[in-house]
């Protein structure tokens, strides 16, 4: 385990850095199939930042999971699609290959720092781990380079802090610990899953800046994923917009806030405050989102489209290009586009 | 609503699984037993035995054979579910009420009623079920089984009352509680009528679970010779008659087994099957 | 961490001193004269019956008494049987034998219970688990002495393939068939909550993190998951070792062990209540004091609860 360089066939430096193509996740639960990715497409370079945006249940945490090799199968099953690193096929790869990707090439962060390290091992344990298993370093050296990373999070007195268990760093801290791990071998890309959502506002802030550096220290590809459009503004380069395990918009973050081409997106966008917009009411988007067990026929987000008309029901709109690198999986997208600023 | 639907899916849940109808089944057939032995069997226990038939393996007369003294076997092993039975399933009450009580009132009250009742909880708990009783009933020659199942409920409430007082504050602070406090509901009513039925399905799966455990520990009791004593019937006592000439006549240990174990299984794989339907996520 | 040792400490106090004060109530100061009670329908001698009165101080209050017993207890002395004979004396040698017989149980339970444990958690719902699962409800169910008569007369007496019963045989040998029956309650117990907490922590967040660093699937289970899970194991075994003292008294006296379950065992066949009473003190002393080892062992293995 002293190296991977037998088991990652050699970079193709030509290729994308990560290109996740027409990938769909099944669940299998009890007899019946949720489907809960439906053909979800993007593309991902060095150094950039792709925002994957959808609420609760739209699929956006499981399609990352499926990158990382992380679904239990049963119940979850990857029916389609390619994820491709460096022009490598990870998915259909033995377990034991897959797995040198993990953390080497591959990082992964979650959303709630607080269940997501190991409560029983210190903080320094569970960093120094990532340097004895995949570079087989003795207790020592893993332990000084466990400070490095921890110092490179910006911990404060992080020599004296190795030797706490998680539940004694506040949530910020902890979700640094995580970034901390993710990023110690210098990964290719960074998944981060809702890296905020479990902390405060103004440590929220502090924990994307630190992203956004590290991403430029380390030429980090950068998938974003998040419910949160806020969040997407300060540091997306394009963004995804997933609705019910489908992509409903694909998009450079600046065409998408300016002239959306999605029914969906355009709800999103006048449900939330921004500055500049006081005195505008803010317009939730009507309904709930469709039971994945029991999709509607055609669009699925037809049952609350204001706009939805007869094809909708019949037909599921395909994605398609309203502007250069700007896609939108609706019958009208380009009346949508028109319409311009929400 | 809330706990119905509990129930009801439980139910729902249940009744579709083999395990479930089948310690129903046995359990049924024991508690006949013990409520109407005459129903399977025209001897009483004791009664009618020839000496020259001691010992004789199951045979066409007798099912189960004979014992020592030439009883007949199977009049014995039937009477033998009702002491059994009834321990039991009193013992286990009897724990259930004062886990209920004490379990509601630590939990509700919190604070010093709490601390009290857990420091009195963790005094019980120190005394194991099998040496407890050991040395509480050697100073109790003759009881009966009023006196055993007295030892065995003074021993054996700790666990439901700790797992109530769990269930209680798990429930305490719930929305439709903060809600009846509010509307001017006393202290008695929000318990029995709010929190109690919404905290007591865990516990009765532990009580069912308690039933079986009981059974064996009686058993145990009566084998060490501290528990029911001759001439009442149990199988426990069957057992520990039993264990002396166990090498040359296996039926005699067998008989009595079966029947003890099959219903402690029973009670066992009741307990689980609840649980399993009550807690889905556990599936 | 220290502060958690300290509070359990003194939570253990008010423990040992309730419990023992609750024996003693119990065997001494119910109605009826005790002496007498405790030998049961034997007849004993009225200077007897007056030497033990006097020997339990029951002329005194009850809490008097208590006092007094206890400090005996403190100083070894666990009382006399009805010939005068010193209770400390007669199990004296007797300790290293009921030890030797709980070890060996002990580790068989640990041992065997964890690895089933593991083997089915990891398969839950398949053929495994559905085993593991009965297997285990089936021991629970049958009564200890039951499966000791069996396992005696199979394996020891019909297969000879262990010792049936004494120690001629010495450690492990002679002690490996009780050792297995006494620990079989245990096993089960031991193996069923390992199951269950493994495979609940196995959809822990932080089993995915663990398989999100690129660690390998032994690693990740074996002690990201494995670690979490034996924490509620590791209290279970404080609780097991009163079942496997009163599983002593059983065991030692169907394999003939001369330990002081079969001193209990014989004590209770004779009507010799103050042995009884004497020996099964001392077992729940060591119980209390056996969960209060496992408590701060608790504490160390779960670093969540020492800084409450």
């Amino acid at each position: 385990m002293t190296t991977n360089a037998r088991t990652v066939p050699a970079p193709r430096p030509d290729a994308p850095l990560l290109q996740v193509d027409d990938l769909h996740v099944r669940f299998r639960v009890r007899g019946r199939d949720v489907r809960a990715v439906n053909g979800l497409s993007y593309t991902l370079a060095a150094g950039e930042t792709v925002a994957i945006l959808g609420e609760s249940g739209s699929g956006k945490s499981v399609a990352a999971q499926a990158v990382m090799g992380l679904l239990d199968s049963p119940p979850a099953h990857v029916d389609r699609g390619s994820v491709r690193l460096r022009g490598t096929e990870l998915l259909g790869l033995p377990e034991r290959r897959r797995r040198a990707y993990r953390g080497e090439r591959i990082s992964m962060i979650f959303q709630d720092a607080s269940t997501a390290l190991n409560p029983v091992f210190t903080v320094g344990d569970q960093l120094a781990e990532m340097y004895r298993v995949h570079r087989g370093l003795g207790r020592r050296a893993a332990r000084d380079r466990a400070v490095e990373l921890m110092e490179r999070v910006r911990i404060p007195s992080a020599a004296r802090r190795l030797g706490d268990h998680p539940h004694r760093f506040s949530g910020g801290m902890r979700q640094r610990v995580m970034i901390a791990m993710a990023l110690a071998l210098e990964p290719d890309v960074l998944i981060a899953d809702e890296p905020t959502t479990a902390l405060d506002v103004t440590v929220q802030a502090q924990i994307m800046r630190l992203l956004a550096a590290l991403q430029d220290e380390l030429a980090m590809g950068l998938v974003l994923i998040t419910h949160d459009l806020g969040v997407v503004a300060g540091v997306g380069d394009r963004i995804v917009v997933m609705y019910a395990g489908s992509v409903a918009e694909r998009s450079p973050v600046r065409d998408l806030y300016a002239r959306p081409a999605h029914p969906y997106t355009r709800g999103l966008l006048a449900s939330v405050p921004r500055l500049g917009s006081r005195g505008m009411p803010l317009v939730p988007i009507a309904g709930t989102p469709p039971d994945p067990a029991a999709p509607p026929s055609g669009c699925p987000f037809r049952p609350r489209c204001p706009r939805a008309e007869a094809v909708c029901a019949v037909e599921a709109p395909p994605l398609v290009t309203v502007a250069p690198g700007h896609d939108s999986a609706c019958h009208f997208a380009g009346e949508v586009h028109g319409a311009g600023t929400v | 609503m809330g706990r119905a639907s509990l129930w009801d899916d439980a139910w729902h849940d249940l009744r579709r699984r083999w395990v479930f109808w089948g310690s129903v089944a046995v359990l049924a057939v024991v508690a006949a037993m013990a409520a109407a032995p005459a129903l399977f069997t025209d001897g009483a226990a004791n009664a009618g035995c020839d000496p020259n038939d001691s010992g004789l393996g199951p045979s066409g007369r007798h099912w189960f054979g004979t014992d020592l003294a030439g009883c007949d076997y199977y009049a014995h092993v039937v009477h033998g579910a009702r002491p059994t039975l009834l321990i039991g399933v009193a013992v286990t009450a009897c724990a259930l009420l004062i886990a209920v009580v004490l379990g509601s009132l630590a939990g509700y009250y919190g604070g010093v009623v709490d601390a009290l009742i857990a420091r009195l909880t963790d005094v019980f708990f120190g005394l194991p079920f099998v040496l407890g009783a050991t040395v509480v009933l050697v100073a109790f020659p003759g009881h009966g089984i009023g006196a055993m199942t007295l030892v065995l409920v003074l021993l054996g409430w700790t666990t439901m009352v700790r797992v109530m007082r769990g269930q209680v504050i798990a429930v305490r602070d719930a929305g439709y509680v903060r809600a009846a406090r509010l509307l001017g509901a006393s202290d008695g009513r929000i318990m029995t009528r709010h929190i109690l039925p919404n905290a007591i399905a865990p516990v009765v799966v532990v009580a069912t679970l308690n039933v079986g455990n009981v059974i064996v520990g009686e058993a145990t009791l009566d084998f060490l010779g501290v528990g029911l004593q001759y001439p009442e019937v149990s199988w426990g006592l069957q057992l520990g008659q039993a264990k002396d000439s166990f090498l040359d006549h296996p039926h005699l240990l067998a008989f009595p087994a079966v029947f003890l174990s099959a219903t402690v299984l029973s009670f066992l794989m009741l307990g689980d099957a609840v649980r399993d339907a009550l807690d889905p996520k556990l599936r | 961490m220290w502060r958690f040792v300290l509070r359990r400490l003194l939570q253990a106090v008010p423990v040992f001193l309730g419990t023992t004060l609750l024996i003693y109530a119990l065997v001494f100061a119910l109605p009826g004269d005790p002496i007498q009670a405790l030998a049961g329908d034997k007849p004993v001698p009225e200077n007897v019956l007056r030497t033990l009165r006097d020997r339990y101080n029951l002329n005194d209050p009850l809490l008097v008494q208590y006092a007094k017993y206890m400090w005996g207890l403190a100083q070894g002395d666990l009382g006399e049987n009805y010939t005068g004979q010193s209770v400390a004396e007669m199990l004296g040698g007797r300790w290293a034998v009921t030890a030797r017989l709980a070890l060996t149980a002990w580790i068989f339970e640990l041992v065997i219970g964890i690895a089933l444990g593991v083997w089915a958690g990891l398969r839950r719902g398949r053929f495994a688990d559905t085993l593991v699962l009965g297997g285990t409800t089936l021991v629970i169910a049958v009564p200890v002495f039951v499966l000791g008569y069996t396992a005696q007369l199979l394996l020891g007496v019909r297969w000879h393939i262990l010792p049936a019963a004494g120690t001629d045989d010495g450690w492990p040998l002679s002690y490996l068939l009780p050792g297995i029956v006494l620990g079989s309650l245990g096993l089960s117990y031991v193996a069923r909550l390992t199951r269950t907490s493994l495979a609940e922590n196995l959809r822990a967040d932080y089993v995915r993190t663990a398989t999100a660093k690129g660690l390998s699937r032994a690693r990740v289970v074996g002690r990201h998951a494995l670690r979490n899970s034996l924490i509620p194991v590791v209290t279970y075994l404080g609780v097991d070792f009163g079942n496997l003292m009163g599983g002593a008294i059983v065991t030692e006296g169907i394999f003939n062990l001369p330990g002081v379950g079969q001193q209990v065992f014989q004590s209770i066949q004779l009507k010799e209540g103050p042995v009884v009473v004497g020996a099964v003190t001392v077992l729940v002393l060591i119980f209390l004091l056996v969960n209060l080892v496992v408590d701060v062992l608790y504490g160390v293995l779960d670093p969540r609860i020492g800084y409450d």
